[in-house]
């Protein structure tokens, strides 16, 4: 499949027959799936790395892992693994909350919460960062 | 929405499990148990930038054995998440969609994520 980019700026991954017939999404139909594939290839390296090192310093008390946290080499890939983690998450809780949630008013708010939380989480994560950095 | 009514497929009651729906459905149910794992990833983070006694708390009650269960059971949704994330993304890239290699790369899923499990508790307990 060709990968194009449409007069909006944005890739469009119709085949040309769904494109000449008007079908499909004009902006952004493959995007939750095109993000949810793209944050999962970048969590397979983030998430080994992140197991071993915890593993490692986990139980070293708290100054070590705040120090351990504040050198470049944890910081970055920590960072980059908080911000696809909860990416990915709150896209995969968002089908599943769309999938099992029938009451249409019980769906809007249950994918606000997941999606505002994750948002939150993500956040707080890269602030506890932050602060390990400013903290050594 | 007026076809609550109608019948839903997979009918759950009536439905055989087989290995391939097990580990579909084991996917999500690994992806909710891990989103709480994340939680408790921010939660670790905060308690050990705060100058409170949280994170001794926090560690302390991780290595209980209440603690210490809820980690393997973590670890063995991450690898299971991890190994079966990676077989979707070869169906993704339209490779090994023949049965026999569904089922092969199924029970290559299983044996792989209980290996990478036991594995790093051995290590991590060595």
């Amino acid at each position: 499949m060709v990968n194009r980019v449409n007069n909006q700026g944005s890739h469009d991954n119709r085949v040309a027959l769904s494109r000449a017939r008007g079908l499909g999404s004009a902006r952004t139909g493959v995007g939750h799936w095109r993000w949810q594939r793209v944050t999962a290839v970048a969590l397979v390296p983030l998430v080994v790395w992140s197991l071993a090192s915890l593993i490692a310093v986990a139980g070293g008390g708290r100054d070590a892992v705040v120090e351990w946290l504040s050198s470049p080499g944890a910081a970055i890939p920590m960072i980059l693994l908080l911000i696809a983690l909860f990416w990915h998450m709150a896209l995969g809780l968002t089908v599943v909350a769309e999938d099992y949630l029938h009451h249409i008013g019980v769906k809007i708010a249950t994918v606000a919460v997941i999606q505002f939380g994750c948002l939150a989480l993500g956040v707080a994560g890269v602030a506890a960062m932050v602060l390990a950095m400013a903290a050594a | 929405m007026n076809n609550s009514a109608r019948p839903r497929s997979p009918h759950v009651q009536v439905y055989r499990p087989q290995l391939t729906s097990v580990l579909s459905f084991g996917h999500r149910l690994s992806g909710l148990f891990l989103s709480l794992g994340a939680v408790l990833l921010v939660g670790w983070l905060l308690a050990a930038v705060s100058a409170t006694p949280a994170f001794d708390y926090l560690n302390a009650w991780l290595g209980s054995f209440l603690g210490l269960a809820l980690l393997f059971v973590w670890t063995l949704a991450l690898f299971f998440h991890l190994c079966n994330g990676i077989r979707h993304l070869f169906w993704d890239a339209v490779v090994g969609f023949e049965l026999k290699t569904v089922y092969l790369s199924g029970w290559i899923v299983v044996f792989t994520s209980a290996g990478l499990t036991l594995l790093t508790w051995g290590v991590a307990l060595w």
